[in-house]
This record gives structure tokens, C-alpha cells and sequence, in this order.
């Protein structure tokens, strides 16, 4: 299968991505300027993470009028695999592809570690390869991944199931300790109301590998090449 | 013509930063602190001489990019 990797002028983990996806997973892959009008034939896209446009105004405010965002809408609407990673996550939030805004981290640092991420939801093309309740270690490196949404777009997300990944210790369990930002109900990573566009903070593409510290990352790209082979690409 | 515009965080919303300088002044001596809000503040110079226009020139911006409706409100003023 063929993952299209957007940059952005300031993405900086766009390489990591490319590199998951066709190095580790021996996938097709392609970088993709923001420029650009044409997805390059995806079938699955990534917005990657980094400072896209220097987070300039707030983060992913201006990366969402890129004229590729217009080709990753039409994409999404077609039922298309989009992953948001980190900076990619706040992009998807700014476009409206997902419910929900970043705000600052409560606690004002810049929070960069290996933190537990326990899957909650197993259907969709970027967690079908994981087992319900797994807990990843993943890295995040982010100063405002604070998720925040009004609370009826909260119990929105909470009753459709579409609240992906969330921040636990190593034994599953979540509370406020192991919550590293303030995001409400610890949430990491979402989905929207259809499934196919997904949002994440920690970097699931920079834990591909042993080597990096931790490979557990490596079954979130491993899902979108099963939904693939499985023929569940529905925009084809 | 200028004009300004002022985007703030809703109440609703926690604002991490608005806070530290809270605890900042209360530290240098100012307790009658009692919460600090940060926001934003646009100057924006228009080709338009009428404020009407202006006015709503400026909310289609604030709407479109300088403010994001889910977490931040804005006001606009016009200056003669």
C-alpha cells in the first residue's frame, strides 16, 4: 500500500513517518509538499508532527489553508486513512476533521518522554492491529496538547466510542498522575464520527523500532497496512 | 483605516498561561491578584475608509483564522 506524507514548511517528523512506513513496514511511501494539490495516489495519508508554518497564531492555524489540505479533506470524505500525529493532530483539530481544540499543557512545561498509551477502541484503520485495552509506549514531545472540547462535544465523543487512545500508567489504569498535559478525560488520541480520520499527540512512527527505545509504535502504521490487505480501503 | 481585535480564551476553558502570571504577581508582592486571563490583540491596517465594511471584513477574519471558535471569543473595534 502507498502512505502519502504531508510536509509542512516546519514539520520536522515527516521523515520519521516516511522512514516507518518504508523502511520498517517496507511500504510504498511519499513525501508530499503542502503545495501541492494531488495526494500522489495514498492510500493512506499522514500529517506528521512538528511546528508546521512555527505554530504561528496557534498551532496548526495556518497549516489548515495549505492548499494539500483541500486534497486530504476530499480524501477524508471519502472514507480515505488519515492519521494526525502531534502537530498533525492540532492541524486535523484546526481543518474541523476532528471535534476539539489544543490549548497549552496545565502545567506549562513542554512534556518530551516515553509515556503508557492504552488503545481503547480497535476499529479503526490505525488500531485494528491492536489488542483492545494494549498499552503502547509511545513518545510525546509536545507544549500544548492539552485536548479541550466543549461538554457536549465530550459526551459526543465519549458515547461514539470515538475517543481512541488514552494517557495510563503501565497497568492500564487512568488518573490524573499519569495524565502528562491536563487533557480532559486523558485523552491522547481520537476519531471522527465515520472512523477513518484519526488523531493522535505521542509519535507512534519515532517507536518503530527497538533501537529508538521502544517498537510498540510500529503496530499503529502495521493496523493501516492490515485495513488495506483486508480490502477495507472504502474510498477506492 | 485600524482597527483591533481582541481574542480571549472562553471562561470555560483553562488558560495554564493567564495562571503562572497570576502566581508570578502574587510572588512580586501584588496579592490582591486574583486570576489573570492572557489573550491576544490584532492591529490591522485596512485599505477600507468605512467602518461598516471594516467591521465586517474583520469578523470574517476573526471567524476564519484569528480566533478559533472552539475555545476563544473576539471582539472587533473599529478606529476613526
Amino acid at each position: 500500500m502507498k502512505f502519502s506524507v504531508v510536509v509542512f514548511p516546519g514539520s520536522n517528523s515527516d521523515y520519521d513517518a516516511f522512514y516507518a512506513a518504508s523502511r520498517v513496514l517496507g511500504e510504498d511511501a511519499e513525501l508530499v509538499w503542502h503545495m501541492d494539490t494531488d495526494l500522489k495516489g495514498a492510500d493512506a495519508v499522514i500529517l506528521p508532527g512538528g511546528f508546521a508554518h512555527g505554530d504561528y497564531l496557534r498551532t496548526g492555524a495556518i497549516a489548515r489553508f495549505s492548499p494539500i489540505m483541500g486534497a486530504v479533506k476530499a480524501f477524508a470524505e471519502r472514507g480515505g486513512p488519515v492519521l494526525g500525529i502531534c502537530n498533525g493532530f492540532q492541524v486535523l483539530l484546526e481543518a474541523g476533521l476532528l471535534p476539539g481544540a489544543m490549548v497549552r499543557n496545565d502545567r506549562i512545561k513542554f512534556v518530551s518522554r516515553i509515556v503508557p498509551v492504552r488503545v481503547d477502541q480497535t476499529d479503526t484503520p490505525f488500531t485494528m492491529a491492536c489488542a483492545s485495552k494494549q498499552v503502547l509506549h509511545l513518545p510525546i514531545a509536545h507544549g500544548e496538547g492539552n485536548y479541550y472540547a466543549p461538554p457536549d462535544v465530550l459526551e459526543q465523543l465519549e458515547a461514539g466510542r470515538q475517543v481512541i487512545f488514552r494517557y495510563t500508567d503501565a497497568a492500564c489504569n487512568v488518573a490524573p498522575d499519569f495524565n502528562p498535559n491536563g487533557s480532559l478525560n486523558s485523552i491522547a488520541g481520537i476519531c471522527n464520527r465515520e472512523r477513518n480520520v484519526v488523531g493522535l499527540m505521542p509519535h507512534p512512527e519515532r517507536a518503530s523500532e527497538a533501537a529508538l527505545g521502544s517498537a510498540d509504535g510500529r503496530v499503529v502504521l502495521a493496523s493501516a497496512v492490515r485495513w488495506a490487505a483486508e480490502g477495507m480501503l472504502r474510498h477506492a | 483605516m485600524k482597527a483591533r481585535v481582541y481574542v480571549t480564551l472562553k471562561p470555560s476553558v483553562f488558560d495554564p498561561q493567564g495562571r503562572v502570571v497570576a502566581d508570578a504577581l502574587v510572588t512580586l508582592g501584588y496579592q490582591d491578584v486574583k486570576d489573570v486571563r492572557q489573550g491576544k490583540f490584532f492591529e490591522v491596517e485596512l485599505e477600507t475608509t468605512d467602518a461598516a465594511t471594516a467591521n465586517l471584513r474583520l469578523t470574517e477574519m476573526a471567524d476564519k483564522l484569528l480566533a478559533n471558535p472552539v475555545i476563544e471569543s473576539y471582539r472587533v473595534e473599529v478606529l476613526q
